[in-house]
Parts: structure tokens; C-alpha cells; sequence
């Protein structure tokens, strides 16, 4: 299972990475792995506001369903469309084209303290 | 007890094996004074001729459709049903088997209700249908429930020309949603664009048409639809799929859900049900849809196979968050009208369609000329109308009923407040002799007991 | 390529109905209509342009097709369907008989009362003898099916509290343990859901009721046995708790099977509870439905009952439809009567001694099933259990096989496996209900099947992760089925 030490991690399996006020957003290898083949992406229209621990969307696998939580609040500015016709990306490529939305953050110091880094994410998932 | 095949002895010897020496020790669960200390009140088993008996006695004090003539509609109707259908729908793999959740034992099944889903989309013009809802009221309330929720607005407008049991049932089972059911009055059991216009608002949801409306007229449903759209609210077309054959279909029109009642596709009458609520809708809603779906896919050898899809929207799985609490469809009465469509084919549903049309036409003409009676809403009929009666409807149908014709639904019956309107079903099970028969006594019924109340009382 | 072998046929692919279709076949000729009779010309915007795509196909091709599907179905004509909770036992065949009399089929609810006495007799000896099987004061036939049953009572629970205490309470308690309609069917009647987790036997924990319990519980909805297959001993102390708190309590009848003739819900406490006719009372489970869900109430929610109300009247049976505190009608007509005659002619046939017969029979088998399998699987509880037994394939799992292997290993050998990950509390999950309808020999056999899949873990690993090998098809790619979507075959 794999853990990148250079992204941010939620509770609820999100991962973060953030460059010039962007966080792109998706779930991590953990995840993925726990909830089989992905079969559907539900998400939210670019230009929708996210509050940070708010659900956005939802993933679902064939008899499984989970909400995505938003790591951080702001506004939605971009959705990977590739997860409509290839929602198995997110199974192959968790962490690169397996990307689920991008949100120009608004409040990224603030929301950043609520978030694990690479050891808490690993204790949490090995717990 | 015929139905069990333990004896006695073999239960001694279970209970030996179990470790108890007495059945009362594997019940002491049960708290002593909850456990019953003398049998049921019910009378003693009866053998299988004893069971028939009983029921058949039951049975010979109702009327029914083969011993007198029915005119008796009115969501409910007495269409054909080939034998063959019968006959396969008694096969026990097709009976007794349960949902298909092991896809690898149950393609029967599976199959079936693709080829199921595949024909209501045809019939209606849709691109994506379940594999049923219990009745045509109980899928109307589900297709209200999914405009509530994809729209996000509150509002859903049914006029009064919608059967009106429909039009309870919804309103029972979203009563304790935030939603908001409006009526619209009809002229003459016909809508007209200006009473719904004035309606629509921007919280309206969806407006729901009948096609052939609860009174039998074929309305254009397309304007209605169109006025929907452009306040951006859905249309949910309540279909006769008996009607498809001659009647353009409603996704023809551009409707976003069909619904319907699919009894009269091979399902008998059974006072009352079981019966096959049919829901179909545009792609888009696939997702959002109630109930179970059939999906195409391989096995590990690359046959084509198919399984339950998309359950992921179901209540086994998404618990509180399901599109529906719906658990099981009407699995039989959907094979049952799977093999009736299969049987029938195009040609045979247009020519179900245009018989019931010509009889209908007929016996409303020749009805219309009688003296006092009359038939007072205009408009193309597909296999019903509305027939005022000089004197009291009920006592008409019970004149008729006499006679050996069930002669129709008094509107009194329905709760509708008009003592004198009957609506009348003819399909194409009624032959000339049983349609001049209802024209001949109607006219024995004008003589002798019109006078007994005026028509305009 | 043609193949000989039999089984070979009934594994290759079958074709669709829609790839039989030739134009101009047909397997119906109308009556014709009298040409005296008028010609009917609707406006063209109303007529149909395309005629919709059905098969064009002869009668015995449509019978020879359909004929070969249905043999691709377990079912239980053909042998052991051990389904937990959804009670899988013989389907009497002079119950379909009796309910395809023209005297039941073809009459139409909307003829008039005079017309349907037989029909509203029928319905009206139903009601009177499950009232007296669940101790409970009034009925109402008309839920299609067990959810819908659930959804009709926690109308009236609402209605009751609106009508009785001036404002409805907001919310509804279920254990860990319940079906998934339990939840879905709260929210459908506009309340909140409160999971209550279940105690370490399984059993509703009393601590934690007390807990939540306040003036905003409607209701507390508990299945019994529960989903365990063990019967809540504490059940009177619970339904008394709900009531002081000003709740109702509701009894999910999935399970009434093992409560038959020795305990009755209404004794217990419960205020309303559904059966389900397709279950306890041996209708055809159809492939998915038809069903019935009829709801037993207390009399304090008799007010509330779905309208129309079969009442007596004059020597007559009649639909009371005047009913002002009614939660209205949840059936286009009057319920499922089709089953409700096979119902009746199962409750006839097995009395009152018969209906006890049932639930003893049904509870040794569960329990035969527990101790004979306790050396090859881990039993969740291995307890008495009532008339379903839960055992867990965590022991396999250790071994490298998961529950879904063993469930589709049991198809090789002609079973249906039992319900699989269900309820959610027990890892590895098969719940396992024999019913009183199989006797002691097809018992041994499924456990000797069992004993040989356990021995096959070890010793034929492969065997198993690549099961079923014997049925029609093998396993499927439900994924893939999920993405395409492929629902209808005209695109």
C-alpha cells in the first residue's frame, strides 16, 4: 500500500496536494483498496462552494458506497472527467490520474492544521 | 402435515443429536410467560379437497369476467392472456425461485427481466426502465419521489384527470416528505394549457399527465410537456402500455419518467393485485432510480451474463441513503408480461389497440343515441369513456349486473362526486353480442326506469 | 460449434429473445374485429410513427426460449435454498391452482361490493385468523410487500403521535442487526434514524436504549427473532421502556416462522408488526416478488389504518372508505389478493396444530444445522438459536477463503448458498435458514457439502477461489456491468 510522503491525508482517506492555492483531491491507495472496483464517481459542479469535513460527492464500488469528504473549504474549480468513462482509474492511479476534484482553497493555513501528515495517515491506517 | 417431511421419530433423533432431551429446552429463550400454554384459535388442518372446497365455495360468490360480461376498467382490465403465458409462468424455476443474488444460478431470472426492462423501453420511448414497482400508484409516488429529489424543488402538480387512487397513494407515501401536491381542474376530463401554466411556479417539481387520461381520451400530451420543460420542471407521463401500439409513445414527446400500470400485459385481474407497476425514465436518471435493474456483462469465460446493477442505490446497501425502501419488484407479474409482449409482438399490440379502439368507439356511439343517456366528453377514446346515465349509475350497474353485465364503474365509487357517470371499459375480449347486448338492455333501462330520476337531478 | 455434451449446452450462451425475432413472425392473432364495427383515426401527432421494436417470434419459439432460461434458475422445486431470513420453504402447488380460479383471477376490485362478497370473505378470513397468529387487535392487507408494510406502520406511529399528543416525534430507533429496508423505510416516513449497536450476544443492549430513549423517539423497530436468529429475551422489559417514553414499539415480522403457534408479538408488547405472506406463509417468492406485507396493529391504531377498511355491515362485506384519521391508501386497490388466496389456503391446510408444527420443525432444523456444523465452522452463537442459525467463515478466512468462495463452491454443488454478509456485526457472515420444509436427509447432505468445501480449503484452494465451475454461467463482472451499464438491448 502506498502512502506518498509529500501529500496531506484526512481521517476519512482523502488525500491533498496543494500547489499555488490548489488543492487537488482525491482518496487514497488505502481506499481504494478497501472498497474493491470502483464503478461510479458522484461529483459536485465546478464553481460549488466545499467546507472543509463536508461531503462532496460520493464513490461507489458494486456493493459498496462511501461520501468524499472535502479536505478543505472553498470552491470547486475543476472535476476529473476521465472518472466518468474510467472510473477504475481511481483503483490504478489513486494518486495521479485517479484525481477526483480541484478546490482553490479559502482558508488553506486554517483548514491545513486539521489535516494528518504522512506518519499520522500511516498510523491511522495500520491501527 | 403434508408439507413437512420430519416425522416424529426423525425429530427425536435430531433433538438427540442437538444434546436436549426435549424441544421446550431449545425455546427457553423465549420468557415462560410469553410462550402460548394453548394452541391458535384456528380450526384444525384440513386436507387438500377440504382446502378447495372452502375456497372454491368462496370463489363462485363473486361474479367474474368468464361468467359475465365486464365492462369493469378503471385501472384494472380484462385484456387477453394467451395460454402459453400460463403455462410458462407456472414453471416453478420461473415461481419459486427468489431474487437473483447469485447471478450464477439465477440467469433465468436475470434474463428475463432484461428482456423485460428492454421491451418497456420500447413501448415507451424511454432508455432505461426497472424491473417494476408494485402498481402503477405505488411507481407514480416513486417518480414523484425522484423529481422531488433531483430537482430539488417541492412542488408536484396532478391534475384531476389522474386516476384517483394513484393520486392517494402518492399522497400517502410522500406525506411526510416536504413536498407539495397540487390539483388542476379539468373541462370536460381535458386539461387545458392556461389552468397548468397558472400553476407551474419555480418551486414546481414535476407535473404529472395520464395518457390515455383516467376518463379514456387521448390528450396531447406534448404541449403540456413542452410548458413543463420551459419552467424547468419534468413531466412523468402515466402510460397505458396497452395503448403503445397505436398511441405515439411519451418519449416521443420528450417525457422524463413513464410510468404504469402493466396488469392488463398477461396478469389477470385478481381483484386487484398482484399487480406491475411500470417505471421507465430518460438515462439520465438511471442512477436515481428505485428498484431492482438488470445489467449486461461476461464471466470469467467471456459468455455474456447478466446481474443485478446499480445497486449500490438500493436500501440492502445504502440503508438510510437509498433511492427507495423498495425491496422486491413484482418479479413473476414482470415474467408473466415479458412472455405476453414476446407472444404478441408489434403487430399484436397494434392490433390489441385498434380493436379496443373500434369497440370502444361503437358502444360509445351507439350508447350516445340512447335516449337520456349520453356520453358528454369529446376527443379521440382509446379503450374508456364516460357515460352519463339518466338516473343513478348504481343502480344501473346493478340493473346490468342482473342481466349478467358488469356494466362499468359508477364514478360515486371512486369518489368522485357524480351520481349519475359510469366510465366504461371495453377491451378487446368483449365481442359484438356482449357490446349489442350491454346497447340492447341500456335501451330496456331507458324505457322502463329512466323516469324514476331525471337525468339533471 | 454444436457440442454434444449436455452440460456444455446448458453453458453455452444463450441468445436474447430480440436476437431470435424474424420480421413478420408472430405468436398471437387477434380476434378479428366486425367490419361493421367503426374505423378509430386519431390525430397523426398522436399516432405512433415506429411501431416499438418487440420480437417478432412464433408462439413455440417464444415456449422453447423461455422454457430454456427458466432452467438456468435455482429454485426450490429443485433443492436446499437455505436463504437466511427469507424463508425459502415449499410452495404448495394447489395454492397457485386456487388462486388462478376465474372466480379469484378474473374478478376485478372494481366491480361492486355485491359482485366480490366471495373476494372480501376470503380476505376477511385471512385478516381474522393473522390477527389471532400475531395476538395483535386489527389488520390491513393491503402493503404489497414487507417494505412497504414497514413504511405503512410508521405512517400511522406518525399519524398516531400527530393525532393523539398534537405534533409527530422525529425520530426512530433500529438496532445494528436490521435489514436495510428498516432504515429506508424510516426516512421515507420523514423521521431520523438512530442505529442502536447491539450487545456483545447480539441482543438489544438495554444500557444503550436507556440511553436515547427521550420524548423525540417515535419508535423503536426491532426484528424477532432478530437477525441473529435468537429470540430478544429482554423483549418485555424493552417495549416497556419504549412505551413509558411515550414510543411505539414495531415488530419487522421477517422472522415470525419460529414464533408460530409458540409466542405471539401482540403478547410481547409490540404495537404493529407486517409478515410477509411470500415467507412464513409459503406464497412463491417469483424470482423477486410477488409479494404481501400485511401490518397487525394495536387498537390504539386502528384509527389510522390505510383506507379502505374491510368491515361487516348488514351480513355484508364492505369497504369503509369514511375514515378521517386514515393515513390514506398505500395500494392502488386493495393489496396483493392473489397472494392473499394462497395464504388462506396454506393457513387452512395447516390449522392451528400445523402452524406450531411449522415453527418446531423450523427451529430443530436450525438447530441440527448448528451442532452439525460446529466442528468445521465458527458459530457466531453457539446458543439455542431459533429458527436460522448464523455461522462465520472466519476460520476459512485464516485458511486464505473468504465466505464468497464458499458461497460460490455451494453452487457446484447444487445449493444455494445461504445469505452471505448478513447482518453486518458477524464477520464472514452466512445465515443460514433451513425451514420446516426439509427433512432430515437433505440437512445431512448440505452439511456433508460443507464438511467437503471446508476439507477443499486446504486441500483444493484453487477449486474454490475459482468457483462455481458447474452452473450456467461462472462468475461475472459485476464491475464492468456497473460502469457500461448496458440496461436495454435497442440502444
Amino acid at each position: 500500500m502506498k502512502i506518498p510522503t509529500d501529500l496531506l491525508y484526512t481521517k476519512d482517506h482523502e488525500w491533498v496536494r496543494f500547489n499555488d492555492g490548489i488543492a487537488t483531491v482525491g482518496i487514497t491507495d488505502f481506499a481504494q483498496g478497501e472498497l474493491g472496483d470502483v464503478v461510479f464517481v458522484q461529483m459536485p459542479e465546478i464553481g460549488s462552494a466545499t467546507s472543509q469535513g463536508d461531503a462532496f460527492g460520493s464513490i461507489e464500488a458494486v456493493k459498496a458506497v462511501a461520501d468524499l469528504y472535502a479536505p478543505v473549504s472553498g470552491e470547486v474549480v475543476e472535476v476529473n472527467s476521465t472518472l466518468e468513462e474510467k472510473p477504475e482509474t481511481i483503483n490504478s492511479e489513486p494518486y495521479q490520474s485517479g484525481w477526483i476534484i480541484k478546490i482553490k482553497a479559502s482558508n488553506w493555513e486554517a483548514d491545513k492544521a486539521n489535516l494528518l501528515d504522512v506518519a499520522a495517515y500511516t498510523d491511522l491506517t495500520s491501527a | 402435515m403434508r408439507y413437512i417431511p420430519n416425522t416424529p421419530d426423525d425429530r427425536e433423533a435430531m433433538l438427540r443429536e442437538i444434546g436436549v432431551s426435549h424441544f421446550n429446552e431449545l425455546i427457553e429463550s423465549i420468557p415462560e410467560s410469553l410462550r402460548l400454554k394453548s394452541p391458535l384459535k384456528l380450526p384444525n388442518g384440513k386436507s387438500e379437497g377440504e382446502v378447495k372446497t372452502h375456497m372454491i365455495e368462496l370463489a363462485r360468490k363473486n361474479r367474474n369476467a368468464t361468467s359475465s360480461s365486464s365492462f369493469v376498467g378503471a385501472g384494472s382490465y380484462d385484456h387477453f392472456i394467451p395460454s402459453a403465458v400460463n403455462a410458462l409462468a407456472s414453471r416453478s424455476e420461473f415461481a419459486t425461485a427468489y431474487t437473483p443474488y447469485q447471478p450464477e444460478v439465477a440467469q433465468g431470472t436475470l434474463q428475463v427481466i432484461y428482456e423485460f426492462q428492454s421491451m418497456i423501453c420500447e413501448l415507451f420511448g424511454m432508455e432505461a426502465a426497472n424491473a417494476s414497482m408494485y402498481d402503477a400508484g405505488t411507481a407514480l409516488a416513486e417518480a414523484v419521489m425522484l423529481t422531488f429529489r433531483s430537482t430539488k424543488r417541492s412542488t408536484i402538480i396532478i391534475p384531476d384527470n389522474i386516476h384517483p387512487s394513484y393520486r392517494r397513494v402518492t399522497k400517502t407515501l410522500t406525506r411526510c416528505l416536504d413536498l407539495n401536491i397540487i390539483g388542476v381542474p379539468c373541462t370536460d376530463g381535458k386539461l387545458d394549457v392556461a389552468s397548468v401554466e397558472k400553476e407551474l411556479s419555480d418551486q414546481t417539481a414535476a407535473l404529472v399527465l395520464q395518457y390515455p387520461n383516467f376518463y379514456g381520451i387521448v390528450e396531447n400530451i406534448e404541449p403540456f410537456i413542452q410548458l413543463a420543460h420551459s419552467n424547468k420542471s419534468l413531466a412523468i407521463i402515466v402510460a397505458d402500455p396497452l395503448a403503445m401500439g397505436v398511441l405515439e409513445a411519451p418519449g416521443s414527446f420528450d417525457a422524463d419518467i413513464v410510468v404504469g400500470e402493466g396488469q392488463g400485459l398477461g396478469n389477470p385481474q385478481s381483484y386487484g393485485g398482484p399487480y406491475l407497476g411500470l417505471f421507465a425514465a430518460k438515462q439520465k436518471f438511471a442512477r436515481m432510480m428505485p428498484g431492482r435493474i438488470v445489467g449486461v456483462t461476461k464471466d470469467v469465460d467471456g459468455r455474456r451474463g447478466f446481474v443485478l446493477t446499480l445497486q449500490t442505490r438500493e436500501q440492502h446497501i445504502r440503508r438510510d441513503k437509498a433511492t427507495s425502501n423498495i425491496c422486491t419488484n413484482e418479479g413473476l407479474c414482470a415474467t408473466r408480461a415479458t412472455f405476453f409482449m414476446s407472444l404478441i409482438g408489434p403487430s399484436g399490440l397494434r392490433d390489441i389497440g385498434n380493436a379496443c379502439m373500434r369497440r370502444t368507439a361503437y358502444l360509445r356511439d351507439e350508447l350516445a343515441r340512447i335516449k337520456g343517456f349520453s356520453c358528454p366528453q369529446d376527443g379521440p377514446h382509446f379503450k374508456e369513456f364516460l357515460l352519463r346515465i339518466p338516473g343513478n349509475a348504481e343502480s344501473f350497474f346493478e340493473f346490468m349486473a342482473e342481466r349478467g353485465i358488469l356494466s362499468g364503474v359508477p364514478l360515486s365509487q371512486l369518489g368522485l362526486n357524480d351520481p349519475h357517470g359510469l366510465l366504461v371499459a371495453v377491451t378487446e375480449n368483449r365481442t359484438q353480442t356482449e357490446l349489442d347486448a350491454y346497447i340492447s338492455l341500456a335501451k330496456t333501462f331507458s324505457k322502463e326506469y329512466a323516469h324514476a330520476v331525471p337525468a339533471s337531478a | 460449434m454444436p457440442s454434444p455434451h449436455p452440460l456444455k449446452q446448458l453453458q453455452s450462451e444463450t441468445q436474447l429473445i430480440f436476437e431470435l425475432s424474424r420480421p413478420g413472425r408472430t405468436g398471437f392473432q387477434a380476434t378479428a374485429t366486425p367490419a361493421s364495427l367503426p374505423h378509430v383515426k386519431l390525430p397523426s401527432t398522436l399516432t405512433r410513427k415506429t411501431a416499438p421494436r418487440l420480437p417478432e417470434v412464433a408462439e413455440n419459439t417464444a415456449v422453447r426460449h423461455y422454457t430454456n432460461l427458466s432452467v438456468r434458475n435455482h429454485h426450490i422445486d429443485r433443492d436446499f435454498y437455505p436463504l437466511g431470513s427469507c424463508t425459502m420453504k415449499y410452495n404448495p402447488k394447489v395454492n397457485d391452482e386456487l388462486a388462478a380460479h376465474p372466480g379469484f383471477a378474473a374478478i376485478s376490485p372494481k366491480q361492486s361490493e355485491a359482485s366480490s362478497q366471495g373476494a372480501m370473505e376470503l380476505m376477511y378470513e385471512l385478516s381474522s385468523a393473522l390477527i389471532e397468529i400475531t395476538g395483535m387487535d386489527h389488520i390491513t392487507l393491503q402493503p404489497a410487500a414487507g417494505a412497504q408494510g414497514e413504511q405503512t406502520a410508521l405512517l400511522m406511529f406518525r399519524a398516531y403521535h400527530e393525532k393523539c399528543f398534537g405534533k409527530p416525534r422525529k425520530a426512530v430507533i433500529i438496532p445494528d442487526s436490521a435489514h436495510g429496508t428498516n432504515p429506508a423505510s424510516i426516512v421515507n416516513a420523514g423521521y431520523e434514524v438512530i442505529q442502536l449497536p447491539s450487545a456483545d450476544d447480539g441482543m438489544v443492549d438495554v444500557g444503550a436504549l436507556k440511553n436515547v430513549l427521550n420524548e423525540d423517539i417515535a419508535a423503536l423497530m426491532i426484528t424477532n427473532p432478530n437477525t441473529l436468529g435468537l429470540f430478544e429475551k429482554k423483549i418485555l422489559e424493552i417495549n416497556d421502556l419504549v412505551h413509558q417514553a411515550g414510543g411505539l414499539v414495531y415488530m419487522d415480522g421477517a422472522n415470525l416462522n419460529a414464533l408460530l403457534g409458540i409466542a405471539r408479538p401482540g403478547d410481547m408488547g409490540f404495537d404493529a408488526c407486517h409478515m410477509n405472506l411470500h415467507k412464513t406463509f409459503s406464497t412463491p417468492h417469483g424470482g423477486g416478488g410477488p409479494g404481501s406485507g400485511p401490518v397487525a396493529v394495536k387498537k390504539k391504531l386502528e384509527p389510522f389504518l390505510p383506507t379502505p377498511v374491510l368491515v361487516v355491515l348488514n351480513n355484508k362485506f364492505h369497504w369503509e372508505w369514511n375514515r378521517p384519521d386514515s393515513i390514506g391508501n398505500v395500494h392502488s386497490f386493495y393489496g396483493n389478493f392473489g397472494i392473499h388466496v394462497r395464504a388462506l389456503a396454506y393457513i387452512l391446510s395447516m390449522g392451528s396444530e400445523g402452524m406450531r408444527g411449522i415453527a418446531e420443525n423450523s427451529i430443530i432444523n436450525a438447530n441440527y444445522l448448528r451442532v452439525m456444523l460446529a466442528d468445521c465452522y465458527q458459530i457466531q452463537q453457539n446458543v439455542p438459536c431459533m429458527h436460522e442459525v448464523i455461522i462465520s467463515g472466519s476460520r476459512q478466512k485464516a485458511r486464505g477463503i473468504r465466505t464468497h468462495d464458499i458461497a460460490k463452491r455451494l453452487l457446484d454443488y447444487g445449493v444455494h448458498p445461504p445469505t452471505v454478509y448478513f447482518p453486518l456485526i458477524v464477520p464472514e457472515c452466512m445465515m443460514i435458514e433451513p425451514t420446516e420444509s426439509e427433512s432430515r436427509e437433505t440437512l445431512d447432505d448440505f452439511v456433508d457439502i460443507m464438511k467437503t468445501i471446508d476439507k477443499e480449503v486446504d486441500e483444493h484452494p484453487d477449486e474454490l477461489l475459482s468457483a462455481p465451475h458447474l452452473t450456467p454461467v461462472r462468475r461475472l463482472d459485476e464491475a464492468s456491468a456497473a460502469r457500461t451499464l448496458d440496461i436495454r438491448y435497442y440502444k
